[in-house]
């Protein structure tokens, strides 16, 4: 089901698919806390990240070693061929000749698309521009459903910016393949989702709300998708000017929340989240984050065929 | 007033028949005639038309048009009928149609789109959306290519 294939979107899986990746990310828990395994012994992953990144880059080294295979990669283009003038297209297919599957992020959307058509190997989609970031938000719903044991019948908030932020994308189109009971999507108002991911959404019949104002939903919603206003996103900087800062989640505003509500983030955040709630029970970014590692470590098994 | 008593038949070549009013001159753009070849053509803008209100015809002598321009211009004229003419004879009429795909006639307008490095070997590759009015969706980078957009390449 899994063995070869390429993951450059979450709407490359059937909700089947994404279900059965989050029962192996709970066996590779239990790897984990004996330490490794050698399920990927003698198997390399090259990491081409061409864009700076620290969880997904690390997280997918630190998986693939702890089923015994290696890595090789760059992470700076600085210090690859690159620098020297060579393509995006040469450089995969230079890893391709290196190694069994390949992560790939880079600030140009559809990067991961034109990786995929040159490689053999499987290609995973680590981040293009505002497009794709698929394994986060296999992540982010991985850390739901084991939370609340399912996604069907939440009310889940998307807040920041859905016009240039990947993650929030990516994850906006993975609760598709569920049934939540309502999708609340707060942004500003220059950075509310693109007319592409809006008809999607509609041509599929999702229930969907959008506002400007958090207040107006908080109280309803059982999960809190938080993202950073990504200023590197942005074409123009006079506009994001005019909505950085635009959220600031802090404790008084959670007075009236839903007892198990859960807040995330993909992270890095800046001020969206007052780092006194870091230590309430609220706080789920950092289980989200550590839960990168179990559902890459499964990801890895998958495509290169360790685990059906 | 009929676009017979403003311009004659041809003899030989291509009639383009119900291009939305305004688009002919896109149409010959898209079709890369730029008036240097020799060819006479006949240009007829804004006549009473049945189905669109008002429309434009394109007559062009001595060139049949190719099957692969035919595409190109249901990009900016979806109701168009290609008529092949020969001895004043109407010997073929072909309403234009838009694949499902289109590869390698427009441009992604998305700046940070990969197709428009051009140190890379991409093909531009869309999917249709809708044809009325017609939308594109990049296959690289999922962006939307609008009618403008299109039309705006070709001017």
């Amino acid at each position: 089901m899994f063995k070869g294939r390429d993951v450059l979107s979450i709407l490359d899986f059937k909700r089947d698919e994404i279900e059965r990746i989050f029962e192996v990310s709970n066996e590779m828990k239990k790897i984990l806390t004996k330490g490794k395994s050698n399920l990927l012994e003698g198997k390399i992953l090259a990491t081409a990240f061409f864009e700076p990144s620290t969880r997904t880059k690390l997280s997918f080294e630190t998986a693939m070693q702890r089923l015994g295979g290696s890595v090789i990669g760059f992470s700076e283009p600085s210090i690859s061929s690159i620098a020297k003038g060579e393509n995006i297209s040469d450089t995969i297919r230079m890893l391709d000749s290196y190694a069994d599957i390949i992560v790939i992020r880079h600030r140009l959307e559809g990067v991961a698309k034109l990786a995929a058509e040159i490689a053999n190997s499987p290609v995973i989609n680590g981040g293009d521009g505002t497009h794709n970031h698929p394994t986060q938000s296999i992540i982010d719903l991985y850390t739901i459903w084991n939370k609340f044991g399912k996604i069907d019948g939440l009310n889940i908030c998307v807040l920041g910016d859905l016009k240039y932020g990947r993650a929030a994308i990516s994850f906006i189109h993975g609760l598709t393949l569920f049934n939540p009971k309502k999708i609340f999507l707060v942004s500003p108002q220059l950075l509310k989702i693109r007319q592409e991911v809006r008809d999607f959404l509609k041509s599929i019949g999702l229930n969907i709300y959008e506002t400007e104002s958090l207040e107006e939903v908080l109280n309803d919603i059982d999960v809190l998708y938080v993202t950073r206003i990504q200023k590197e996103r942005f074409p123009d900087p006079a506009e994001y000017e005019k909505v950085k800062g635009s959220y600031r989640i802090n404790i008084e505003m959670l007075k009236n929340a839903k007892d198990d509500l859960i807040i995330l983030h993909p992270l890095p955040r800046i001020d969206e989240i007052d780092i006194n709630i870091d230590y309430t029970k609220y706080a789920y970014y950092f289980k989200q984050a550590a839960n990168g590692i179990p559902v890459r470590m499964s990801l890895l098994a998958l495509l290169l065929g360790a685990i059906e | 007033m009929s676009e017979e008593l403003v311009v004659r038949k041809i003899r030989d070549g291509t009639v383009i028949d119900h291009i939305p009013a305004g688009q002919a001159l896109n149409v010959l753009r898209i079709m890369g005639i730029k008036g240097f070849e020799g060819n006479r053509i006949a240009i007829v803008m804004n006549v009473e038309s049945k189905k669109l209100g008002k429309k434009d015809i394109v007559k062009i002598e001595n060139r049949e048009i190719a099957p692969e321009e035919i595409n190109k211009i249901a990009l900016i004229a979806p109701n168009a009928t290609i008529n092949i003419i020969r001895n004043y004879k109407v010997i073929k009429k072909e309403k234009v149609t838009l694949p499902d795909k289109i590869k390698n006639i427009v441009k992604c307008i998305n700046p940070t789109c990969i197709t428009n490095q051009e140190r890379e070997s991409i093909i531009p590759a869309f999917k249709l959306i809708s044809k009325n009015p017609i939308i594109l969706l990049c296959e690289y980078c999922e962006r939307y290519l609008l009618q403008e957009d299109i039309i705006r390449q070709f001017e």
